[in-house]
Parts: structure tokens; sequence; C-alpha cells
């Protein structure tokens, strides 16, 4: 199910890699199963000139390879390549392929067999002029006199021979070379290259006594003769000798020119004979004699005529070295009386031509050629066929011909023949298991009593209902066929089959590796989940297509067995995930919660009557930012149902589609529940190419394949100048993931900082030309876009009319408008006809206006000069179905756009130099990374921090999870930064003031008591102001010192250890995921265990409990819960209506819980209570009011986007990082760091930028001072200046436009949409309709 | 996504809803337009914080003027949608194109015809 426009392969089928000609069986074989039946013999042709010959007398080796032979019988190819091939040469018109490009070079080939004819055909192809030379009096060589004609029919051969005629070859039969023609005259007569195809038409001797006897015939003269109608006169009873194909072709073609009694003597065994088995078993049939292991010795005279043969036993045929080399029983002697022997023992060629003509042979009879290019030793001569390797196929002919009309076509082009010769075609392999048996559709053929006396063709053909039968067995063993309907279908000719892998060296600085995962297989646990084998069990991804629009449902929700709606859907949850009995992923896969509960809301959403989603699950890990909002959105608005379980299997209700789950209930209760789908959540699995890859790198991954990195190095590999960022770093969702990616570039980019734009490349732009002065002078560049829009709008129509409107001088359609030889035609047409205004009527301005306008710009017109009509999206592709009303509404977005164009003025962009220091607001971890990062690649820092130290909430934490000492890396950072030359750190300090934009901000910041204020000049800002542990008004913390945070717990743990301590209960949830804080705090739990572990490894006998809603170990934190649970730390879980609670006197504290196994209250007495308190975000109401910054109800601030500027804020050149952003790791605030270090690196770097022209301008004249922009503007940029009027910042105005709309005088207007040009367009439409 | 929808429906590109002048709605249906509607970004996701508001209330001004000059407020409409949300746009303008449908064309080339006549 793609989501987009992709092809698969799996490789070469094995039908293609065994065929010598290497057709693309597998793509006919589904054009045949779609009824494109011209197209699949197009393809073949493409090939192989000679189908339909070959779809009667080709061993077919393509058969044997095929997938289905494992299975049952393999596929008919060979029939089926005849029914295309009968059917083209039935038509009225045959299919002749279209010359490519006429050429004058005159190529000879002598001999007109398959491989002389196959050469011909492809040359003539090319364009060259061919003239075929052929002894004989008929045309085909091998297959005219060497097959019979009831194999092969006289006017099929012809019909074929007919096209390659057709194509301009001209054949001369009767032709001798070396006699009537020579290599002397052919070059006298122009000929630029010469191939020599002779075969083989003579027999071999046996020389022995009686050979010359009358009676005994050759088995190639007799063939021949037979084919050519001459008169053979046979006995009664005739012995064949030779075990070859000619030798049965001889004995059938015996028994039809009158002999009764035909027998077929051979050396070999039965299994040994060189003749293929399935024409042994046709002779059979024909009630042909075989008799195996014989040796002739001599034939004896008898009347004038041979009338006995005698034959010694044949012991062995090869010997020990597997050559041919007979050994004889001379005592065993067998005599067979009869009328004629026919000695078809192989064939030799007539090489007297060769003499003379200097053309060398080999001992063994052939020509001497190159095995790869089959160029000889006279450069313009090639060679090929049997007279070059020997006795062998059609399809071997073709395949070798098209190899050496490769190398005539290089030699005659001047070309290397030798280079990239090699075809790799390695077929795929692929396990037919489990596919069901479908019986090979059988040929009808003539039956064996009216096969005598005739030579009417025996297989029969197949019917089109055949046809498409056998097609569907097809296993589609490639998965794309390569019937190569998309190379013709795409006009951009964007399509290359035959594109290879090429190895390329690149040398680099630093790597990132970023190759994600893969999701979990849940395949492999078939008896669980019966994913494999029931179509209405899936994956999450499976289903996502489902409900996507573009998916193969077009976004309707049905289940796939009977396309109806499904009206229960289960998701099960920690599929391949948390499950180290099964498939030892250990770790939770982070992303799996959100996703299905994303999708269980979609689905609800999508249903056209009410859906019951029901989530199975363990633990629900709404971790992430306001995650928990959307979850308790699912639960109370959509109706989601959530049901804590343990799913046992998923089994299939036997008579129906649907689908019972087996599960535990919280209280280990079995329960069962029916389904119409269930949706497997399937987790993040490392692929097995990521570690090979990591191997040849050298670097370290954990116990689960994923990369190793330290807590406080988050993105660096084991080895120095790798980082990685992504899945591949751990399991997480998408704005984790682009985060990281952002904090990697930093990391690969520090390394390489010197070398910063040493390899950049700059866009030069003409002068721009002053038109404003000049009429308008427009060019319509009208695009089909392919068949986007041609296939629905008149193009053609639409740009005629575009030629006629006003101002226009120059209209004209492409192909594809956005192409690069488009771009220079545009760029050629400015110049000729001095266009000053260009409008394209295409595509979206979202995407391609850019591009267009660099084209204006390139010839020195201002790029605000366009405009664009959107004809497709607005267009064709929404009312693909009335040509008419599209090609109108075409029309009148052209006029609409031409009529704007006219009124085009050129703008200009204003540049702004790059304040190159950046301002750092917080001082805990994320702040000092911030500063440290942007400090070392030169760029000066300014740090605030509102307290007297550096270090942030940090100074209160010991250790992370991992054991890694924190106040150690702390001490550190900050000692970097106090001596680090390009920062500047002011402690105690509070922004005051704040003004400016981008690349230019001014802030004021006062420090301490001091009245002073420092102005700081900066072109960047990071937010970077924290959060701390909240101090829990529950569970009577303020009463008991024994009642702490978790916090508390670790530094009293570090300080003071817990040695005499007997009972820790902790308590999850403390001022998170309530009313007041519906946030889940994301740390807590893995602090709880955190704490719990080391409680536990320092005295084992200590009770540890945990009462929790649901533990959040998400990715590889799920191992410490893990390893708490081995530690014996005790997990309660409660419900949120039903708090645990406790009561505290003195040293005593009681916590009392409802057991959700025992479903009762349990009592525990608590030496120590800790609570896991939330995170809470730093107080900066008074910094967000004065810098103008978002905040969500919580108080931490809200980044521009979500996934796409997870570390940018709305304004530009402001970023954010750390808890200011959301609850977090110390790992994760690194990486955010490193990731906001990076954006503003980005910025900073540019030594200025430039604002678009889009902006408000107020025309002074007839401003009132009246304020309503002023009070308008959403930005507050509209000021009152000195002299009275309003004045707009255009490095400050958003270009929105509402100043522009409020403004009573109508004396504001924004650049590129003034009134007059928005006015335009509806006069433009309208125009006519009142008239 | 490719959804169709009528054909009838001209649009015209603006940075923000917040652009549209009540006048460039009224001059449309002055010039015979038979209905206009402006679509918006969802309220409360104004790339510009409260373009689509100050739209809606134009729109709604429109109405009252087309209502009292009897060419019917109902010829103007304002929608709000996500940029994601291609099915609703479809929606939108079948459903606009419904209503217009319903209420026949704009009552000027009434007048037009009349005069012809």
């Amino acid at each position: 199910m793609p989501g987009a426009y992709a092809i698969s392969k799996l490789g070469t089928s094995p039908c293609k890699s065994a065929c010598p000609a290497h057709i693309s069986i597998q793509g006919f074989i589904a054009l045949i199963a779609q009824g494109k039946y011209k197209e699949g013999l197009e393809l073949i042709k493409q090939e192989h000139p000679f189908p339909a010959a070959c779809g009667r007398v080709c061993h077919h080796p393509c058969e044997e390879a095929c997938t289905r032979a494992k299975l049952d019988k393999p596929l008919a190819i060979e029939y089926l390549k005849r029914f295309l091939a009968d059917l083209d040469l039935n038509e009225e018109t045959r299919y002749i392929p279209e010359i490519k490009e006429k050429r004058e070079e005159k190529i000879a080939i002598i001999g007109s067999g398959p491989a002389g004819l196959t050469a011909a055909y492809y040359l003539a192809w090319q364009g060259y002029q061919v003239t075929v030379y052929e002894k004989l009096s008929v045309k085909g060589g091998m297959m005219r006199v060497g097959i019979p004609e009831y194999r092969l029919p006289r006017d099929i051969l012809e019909a074929e021979i007919k096209v390659i005629e057709d194509m301009g070859v001209v054949i001369k039969t009767g032709v001798t070379f070396g006699l009537d023609i020579t290599l002397e005259s052919l070059k006298n007569e122009g000929y630029k290259a010469v191939y020599l195809a002779t075969g083989l038409h003579l027999s071999r001797n046996l020389n022995i006594d009686g050979e010359d006897l009358p009676g005994v015939l050759k088995g190639v003269d007799f063939l021949r003769d037979s084919a050519l109608g001459m008169e053979i006169s046979l006995g009664k009873k005739v012995v064949v000798v030779g075990g070859g194909n000619v030798a049965i072709d001889v004995a059938l073609t015996a028994k039809r020119l009158g002999a009764e009694d035909v027998k077929l003597v051979c050396l070999e065994t039965r299994s040994e004979m060189p003749a293929w088995d399935y024409e042994i078993e046709e002779a059979l049939e024909e009630g042909i004699e075989i008799i195996n292991s014989l040796g002739p010795q001599r034939f004896i005279e008898k009347g004038g005529n041979v009338g006995t043969a005698e034959f010694k036993k044949c012991i062995s045929v090869f010997d020990g070295a597997c050559q041919f080399n007979p050994s004889y029983d001379e005592s065993d002697i067998t005599v067979i009386d009869t009328d004629n022997v026919i000695v078809a023992i192989g064939q030799m060629g007539d090489l007297s031509y060769a003499e003379g003509q200097d053309i060398p042979v080999t001992k063994r009879g052939g020509i001497e050629a190159d095995p790869v290019t089959y160029q000889t030793q006279l450069e313009w001569v090639f060679a090929g066929g049997d007279i070059f390797y020997g006795p062998r196929s059609v399809v071997e002919a073709v395949e070798c011909a098209k190899e050496a009309v490769i190398s005539i076509d290089r030699y005659i082009n001047g070309l290397d023949i030798t280079k990239d010769r090699d075809h790799d075609l390695k077929a795929v392999e692929i396990d037919p298991s489990g596919e069901p048996e479908k019986p090979r559709v059988k040929m009808s053929a003539l039956p064996v009593a009216e096969r005598k006396n005739n030579f009417n063709e025996i297989a029969l053909g197949f019917t089109e209902e055949d046809a498409k039968k056998e097609a569907e067995r097809c296993l589609s063993c490639g998965l794309c066929s390569e019937c190569y309907q998309c190379v013709d279908a795409c006009l951009a000719g964007a399509i290359d089959h035959q594109d290879k892998e090429a190895e390329e060296v690149i040398e680099v600085g630093s790597v990132v590796l970023c190759h994600g995962a893969k999701p979990f297989d849940p395949s492999q646990f078939e008896d669980f989940y019966s994913y494999k084998s029931h179509p209405n069990v899936m994956t999450s991804l499976e289903f996502e297509r489902i409900l996507s629009a573009s998916g193969p449902t077009m976004g309707h929700m049905v289940r796939p067995s009977d396309k109806k709606e499904p009206k229960k859907i289960a998701w099960l949850q920690c599929i391949g995930s948390r499950d180290t009995a099964h498939c030892g992923n250990g770790y939770c896969s982070s992303v799996c919660c959100m996703y299905a509960i994303k999708d269980a809301v979609i689905a609800k959403e999508h249903a056209e009557e009410p859906l019951d989603a029901a989530i199975f699950y363990m633990d629900i890990r709404t971790f992430g930012k306001d995650y928990e909002k959307y979850l308790n959105r699912a639960k109370d608005e959509h109706g989601v149902r959530f049901v804590r379980s343990r799913v046992h299997t998923i089994d299939p209700i036997p008579g129906s589609d649907d689908l019972r789950i087996r599960y535990s209930d919280e209280k280990g209760d079995i329960c069962y529940e029916d389904f119409d789908m269930v949706i497997l959540s399937v987790g993040l699995e490392i692929m097995p190419e990521s570690v090979e890859l990591s191997k040849r790198l050298g670097i370290d991954l954990n116990k689960y394949s994923f990369a190793s990195t330290e807590p406080f190095a988050p993105v660096s590999t084991s080895r120095r100048g790798i980082y990685t960022s992504g899945i591949f770093q751990g399991p997480k969702d998408i704005p984790a993931s682009v985060t990281e990616a952002s904090a990697a570039a930093l990391a690969a980019g520090l390394e390489l900082k010197d070398a910063r734009g040493t390899q950049q490349k700059t866009f030069v732009v003409p002068d721009e030309l002053d038109v404003m002065a000049e009429e308008p002078r427009i060019g319509v560049f009208v695009c089909n876009c392919g068949i986007n829009i041609g296939a629905v709008v008149d193009v053609p129509a639409v740009t005629d009319y575009a030629a006629t409107l006003p101002n226009v001088v120059f209209a004209d359609n492409n192909l594809f408008t956005c192409s690069q030889d488009t771009q220079d035609k545009i760029k050629d047409v400015i110049k000729e006809k001095k266009l000053n205004r260009i409008v394209v009527a295409s595509c979206s301005p979202r995407t391609h206006e850019p591009l267009f306008q660099e084209t204006l710009q390139s010839c020195g017109l201002n790029k605000y000069l366009f405009e664009m009509a959107n004809i497709r999206d607005q267009d064709s592709w929404v009312h693909a179905y009335d040509h008419a009303k599209a090609t109108d509404k075409a029309k009148d977005l052209v006029r609409m756009a031409v009529a704007r164009a006219g009124l085009l003025r050129s703008l200009n962009e204003k540049r702004i130099i790059v304040n190159k220091r950046a301002l750092v607001v917080g001082g805990g971890i994320a702040g000092i990374n911030v500063s440290l990062g942007l400090a070392d690649q030169g760029f000066e820092v300014v740090l605030l921090e509102k307290n007297s130290e550096l270090g942030g909430f940090a100074r209160n934490l010991t250790s992370t999870i991992e054991g890694n000492d924190i106040q150690e890396y702390l001490k550190g950072i900050i000692e970097k930064a106090l001596n680090h030359q390009k920062i500047k750190i002011i402690t105690n300090a509070e922004v005051v003031g704040h003004s400016g934009f981008q690349g230019n901000f001014m802030t004021e910041v006062k420090t301490g008591d001091s009245s002073d204020i420092n102005q700081i000049e900066h072109g960047v800002i990071i937010i970077a102001t924290g959060a701390s542990e909240y101090k829990p008004n529950e569970y009577s913390y303020d009463e008991n010192k024994l009642i702490m945070t978790q916090v508390e717990l670790s530094s009293l743990i570090k300080d003071k250890g817990l040695a005499d301590i007997k009972n820790v209960v902790m308590i999850q949830c403390v001022g998170s995921r309530d009313e007041n804080n519906p946030n889940c705090s994301r740390i807590c739990c893995q602090g709880a265990i955190k704490n719990a572990i080391h409680i536990k490894e320092e005295n084992p006998d200590t009770n540890v409990y945990i009462i929790n809603r649901d533990i959040r170990t998400y990715g590889f934190l799920e191992d410490y819960y893990t390893r708490a649970r081995e530690l014996g730390v005790i997990f309660i879980r409660f419900q949120k209506d039903e708090p645990p609670r406790v009561e505290s006197s003195g040293d005593s504290i009681t916590i009392t819980v409802k057991d959700h196994v025992l479903n009762r209250d349990v009592m525990i007495n608590a030496d120590i209570l800790a609570l896991s308190a939330a995170i809470k975000a730093a107080d900066t109401e008074k910094l967000a009011n004065t810098l103008k910054l978002p905040r969500n109800d919580e108080g931490f601030f809200i980044e521009a986007h979500v996934k796409l500027r997870p570390v940018d804020m709305a304004g530009d050149g402001v970023f954010i990082c750390g808890t200011a952003h959301s609850p977090k790791l110390i790992t994760e605030t690194i990486t955010q760091a490193m990731a906001a270090t990076s954006r503003a690196t980005t910025f900073l770097s540019k030594d200025e930028i430039t604002l678009s022209a889009v902006k408000a301008t107020v025309n002074p004249e007839h401003c009132a001072a009246c304020l309503v922009c002023v009070r308008s503007c959403p930005f507050g940029v509209p000021r009152i200046n000195e002299d009275g009027v309003s004045e707009i910042d255009e490095a400050l105005c958003q270009g929105c436009g509402i100043c522009a709309s409020e403004c009573p005088a109508q004396t504001i207007h924004l650049n590129w949409y003034e009134d007059d040009q928005v006015m335009s367009k509806i006069n433009a439409l309208l125009e006519g309709e009142l008239s | 996504m490719r959804l169709s929808y009528p054909s009838n429906i001209r649009i015209i590109r603006l940075p923000c809803t917040g652009k549209v002048d009540i006048l460039h709605l009224m001059k449309a249906i002055e010039q015979g337009a038979d209905g206009v509607y402006v679509v918006g970004c969802m309220e409360g996701e104004c790339r510009f914080k409260a373009g689509n508001l100050r739209a809606r209330k134009r729109v709604e001004y429109v109405q009252k003027i087309l209502d009292t000059i009897g060419v019917g407020g109902e010829r103007v409409q304002m929608y709000n949608l996500s940029s994601g949300e291609g099915p609703k746009f479809a929606q939108y303008a079948e459903e606009m194109t419904e209503k217009i449908t319903a209420l026949g064309p704009n009552p000027l080339k009434r007048i037009k015809d009349k005069k012809v006549a």
C-alpha cells in the first residue's frame, strides 16, 4: 500500500534471468493478465524478434527456473509468448518497431538464420541500412530448413521475417558468400560492417564402412531436402543414428514421409541423450522406437542399397574427464534390418569462404571472434550464431546477435565496444510455500493419428481464456514485473529500469547516522497474532494507509476481508516492544501509545456508524509535551476505550471474518472479546543492514543494536566524527527526532567549523532592468504538467486564448514548465521578446513560485513581476471529469492572472546586516550548552542567569539513572563557560526591555539591585529559562520531614545513605496528570525507579513500593523498570479517582492504597514516603510579556511547530530549549540545547538576510493618524512618527495586510497585493457579467 | 488529494484573510458574482493572530449591507479550515454552490436583463 509513487523491485525474476534473451517474462505475463496483449507483444519484441517461432520451438529454460515449479508446475511461458505473437500475426496490421533515427551507414549480414535476422532487426531498428545475404533459396536458415514444419509452420516464420523486411531490411537469397560476394566486394560497395552468421549446415560423418551406400542419408541434408519439398524416397524401415534434437526431428520427419518402422539408435542411455525430454516424449508418442547404448559398427549392403545396420554395445559415452570418448563392448553386436539409415550425429559449418579472405577460424571448425563483443580480428567483421559457438537454439542465437549489434553500433560510432558489457541479472529467490496450487493450463495438441503423412502443426495454441488463466498463476517473483508500461507513461522520461547502483568516494569531515529503524514484523509470531493468515489483522502502519485519503481505499475505513466498515476495532499495544520473552526487544518503542490513540480517534471520526475503538495496553505512555491532554480528549470526548490487560492470543472466529481476543485483565482473570478488526501497534526495531553498516564504521551498538551513546553526549557515537540522530539513537517520536537531527548537525558542524562556506556557490544575479516606464509586455507559459493538466484541460486552446489577452505578446505551452530546459527556453523568450511581466499557468505558487522567480531574476527582471495561475491544483485535478468546464476555468484563471500581471510593480527587498551576537536567557544546563556551542564556533554570547550562580535546577541533582555524576558534569561546563572568552555572563539578571527584529534585537537587562541597565544588541535570542520541582500540597508533604520529593530523596541517599531504613514508599504523579496540571511530567517514573534501584542495591532488605498510575519508562529506560522488578521493588497501581491515603504522625507514616490485583485496601507503614513531584516551569510571565513570547497554560514556552520547528519560536531569530519547553531529562535537555544552537548557528552564519518585499507601506499624504493601523496590527508595528503620521517598519512588518484593509483613508497598501491588483482579478473574472 | 468539487469556483489568493477588504467583496457582487466566500484558517490558528477574525467581521458587515439592499447577505460567506483539510475544502465548495444555486443568480443580473428587455 504505497503512500507515494515508487517502484518496488525485489530484483530480476528467475524467468527473465534464465531466458538467454532476457525477455521481461513476468512483464508480459502481467500484461496478459490485464488483457494488454498489444503491450505484451511489444515488450517481447524489445528483446526478441521471433516470439512466434520461439513460442513453438524454444527449449524454454525460463520454465525450469520458474518459482512455481517448486510448488506445482512451472508457468507455460513458451505458450503464453506464442499466444501474444500469434495474436499479433493474425492482426490486420502487425506490430512493426518504429525506426529510431535513420542512418546512412550500410551493414551486410551473411546468413538469414536466427542470428543473422536478429542482428538485421536490431540494426534496422537503430536506423542502419541492412542487407542480408542468404545462400539458400529460402529465408530463415535453420528455422526454415532445420526445424520441421509440424513444429514451426512456414507461414508463421515468413510472417515474422516479413516484419523485419518491413523495417527496411533487404534479404537477398541465392547469394553465396566467398563466391558471389566477398569482404572486399562488400567493402567496395560501402558497407561499414559485416556480420557473419552462416550456421552449421553440413552433417558430421561417422567414418565407418557402408556410410556411402545408397539409402544412407545425412540428417541435416535430409531435413533440408524435406523442408525444401524435394523428392525423398524412403523405405518402410528407417534407422536414425543419433540422440539429439536433430535425430528426433529426422525420425519424426521420416515417419511423416511414409516410413512405418522408425528406430532411433544412439550411443547414450536414455538419461544421457542430448535431445530435450519433451522432444523424446513426442517421439515415443508417435511410435518411434528408441534404442539406447548402441554405437554404429558398419552398414551392410543388400541389393544395391543399405540392408542392415550393425551396432556394437556402448559401455560408456564419456570418460573420467567427462569428455566425449565412448568405449564399446566389441563382442556385443546388434544387427538391425533396414531400408534406410539416416545419420544425425552432428552438424558442421561450411567454412570454404574463410580461406582466401583471411577470416580467422578455430580448430573446432568455427569462426574465431571475441566471446563478449563478437568482433573478429578483422575489426569491421563480426560473427555469431552456430558458426561461432556450435549448435544451439534460436533464443541463444537471438541473444548472441543482440550483443553483436551493440558492438557493431559502437564500432560504427567510434565508441569503446568493450565497456560495460556485463549484465547483472541475478535472479531473486522467493519462497512460494503457502501459495495455493493452481494447475497448469494444457495446450491442446493434434491427435497422434492425425499427424501421419502430413506436416500439420502439432501444438494448437492457447485460447484467450487459457492464456489469462495461465497468466494468473504467475507468482510475480520480482515484484515489479518490468513490463515498462511506466516508462511509456512517464512523459518526463524519469524512469530508468536499467539504473544501476554506483559506488562513489566522498571525502567528509563528519558523518551523521540517521538510518532509523523498521517496524517490527509480527508474522514471526503467527500462533499469537494470526497476522499473516487473517486479512483483518493488520499492523498500525497498514491501518494508517486505510485511513489515508490517498491510501488503497481512498480513506474509506473498511476491513480487508469483506470491504465492510468495522464496528469494533481493537488495538494491541507493545507488539515487538517490552517483550523479552518472545522477540527479545526489552525496550519501549516510545511512539506506539500516541499513534494508537491518534489512529483510534481518526478511525472514530472516519466511521459512518458509531465505532467501538478499544486499546489493550499495559501502561499508557503519553509522556510528551501536551500528550496527556490528547489522551484525555481521546478518552473523554471521543470515547476511545482503554483496557489495561495482557493479551494472550488473537484467534479467528470460525465461520466469520471476526477475531476473538483472549486476554487477562488487571485482576488476572482470563477474558474474551470479539472484534471486527485487530490492529497491532508494532514497535521499532533496528534493521540488520544498520548493524552491518555500524560494524563497517566501527561504532559501538547497545544490546538492542541501537547506537551506543553517553548521557552527556547524546548524539556522539563511540567513534569521533560519527554522530547519530533519530531512532537509530533510540526509539523516539518525530519532534524528538527532528530536534536530535539539529543537534547532530551541530555536532557534525563543530568539527568542520573552519571549513564552513568554503565550498559554497553563489548565485550571481544580473543587475535589474528598470521596466517600470515600459508598457506591460506579458509572456504567458501554460503547462501541461505531463498529463496532469494536459489530459483534462485543452492546453493549446488556453494558450491560444492567452495570446488574445491585453498586453500579452507571447504565449506558449510546455510539457513541464518547471523543467530546467524550459527555464532556459523562458529565459531566451524573455530576452528575445523583451518581456517584462511573466505569467505561468501551471501548479501551486507555494511550491513553484521561487523557481520561476529565479528565472526572472537571471534575466534582470524583478521577481515580483511574476504571477501564477494554478490550473492544476485548482482546476484539472479537481474537475477531472468535465474537460470543457475545466478548460473554461483555466481560461478564466489565466485572464485573471494576466490582468494582475499588467499592474505589477518592481519591489525591492530589504537586506539586513545580521548582528552575530547571541543572547541566551537562563544559565542552567540548557543555557550553558547553547552558550558553549555558539561560543566555540566563534560567536559572541551574552548569557543571562537570574540567580547568582550558574547551574539552574541541576544543582540539586545527583546522578542520572545510568549512574553518571551530574555535579561533576555541571562543574565542568560551568568552568568552561566562565573561562570562555566569547561568553559574557550576567548573573542576577533580569530582562526589562526588548525591541528590534531578527538579526537586530536590542534587549535591556537589569542586574541585581542596581538601577543600571545594560543594553545588549544581538542577532538571536535563545530561551532556556528552565523548570523546577513542584512543592507538593498533597500527601502531608509539609507536615512531616520524612515525606519528601524524589530529588530530596536522591540527596538523602547520596549524603546519608538509607542503611537503617526498612520501608520506602513512593507515590507517582504528584502534581501531574491532575486537574491543576493535566500533563505528565515525563521524568518522574524514571526518577522513582532510579532511587528505588539505589536503595535496593545498597540494602536489598529494604522494601520499596512504587505506587503508580502507569509506569512510563519509555525507550531504554524500560530496562531499569525491569531491573527494579528483578530487585524486588513492588509496583502497586492506583486509579486517579482512588489515590493513596497518607496518615502521618511523628515518625509513623501509613499509606493505604487499593491493590488492583487483590482488589482490596493494602496498608503500608513507611519510614520514608517519597513523592514523585511534577516539573513546574520557571516563572517567566514577565519575560514572556517583555519578549512577546507565547506560553501554554502550564507556563511552558510554545514552539513554532511541534514537529517541523521544535526548537524555533514563532518569531524569527528566537529559539527555545531545555525544560522551558517541557519537562525532560538532562540528556534530552542537552540534545535540545544543541538543536537550538544549531538553528541559531544557521541564522548567525549569514552576513545579511533578505526580507520579503510583501510589506505594508503608508502613503503619509492621506494619513490622518487615526491610530486604526496601530490598534489593528497584531504585531504592534505601526507607530506615529515625528511627522505625526503612521510609519511601518518594513523589517518588523509580517505582511498580513490587516492594516491595509482597516485603514479608513486607504492610505496603507500591501505590496504585491495592492487594491488595484486584487481588484483587477475580480474585474477580469467578472467582465461582461453585467454588460 | 484531488477531491472533486464544483467547477464554478475561482480562487483569488491573498496572504491572509485579514487582507480581504469589504470593497473586494462588495465589488465582486456588484460586478455580477453570484456568491463570494472567504476561506481562512481555523479561528485561533491565524499565522497573524487575528486576521481571520477580522475577515469574519467584515464578511458579516457585508452580509448586513447586502441584506439591506436586497441582494441577500447569504451570498457572502466565511469558512474556516486547516491547510491539511482538503476534504473540508471540497465540502465547503459543495455547500456554497448548493446555497448559491438555491438562491439563484445575482439579482443585479435580473435588473440588467430587465433593462435589456
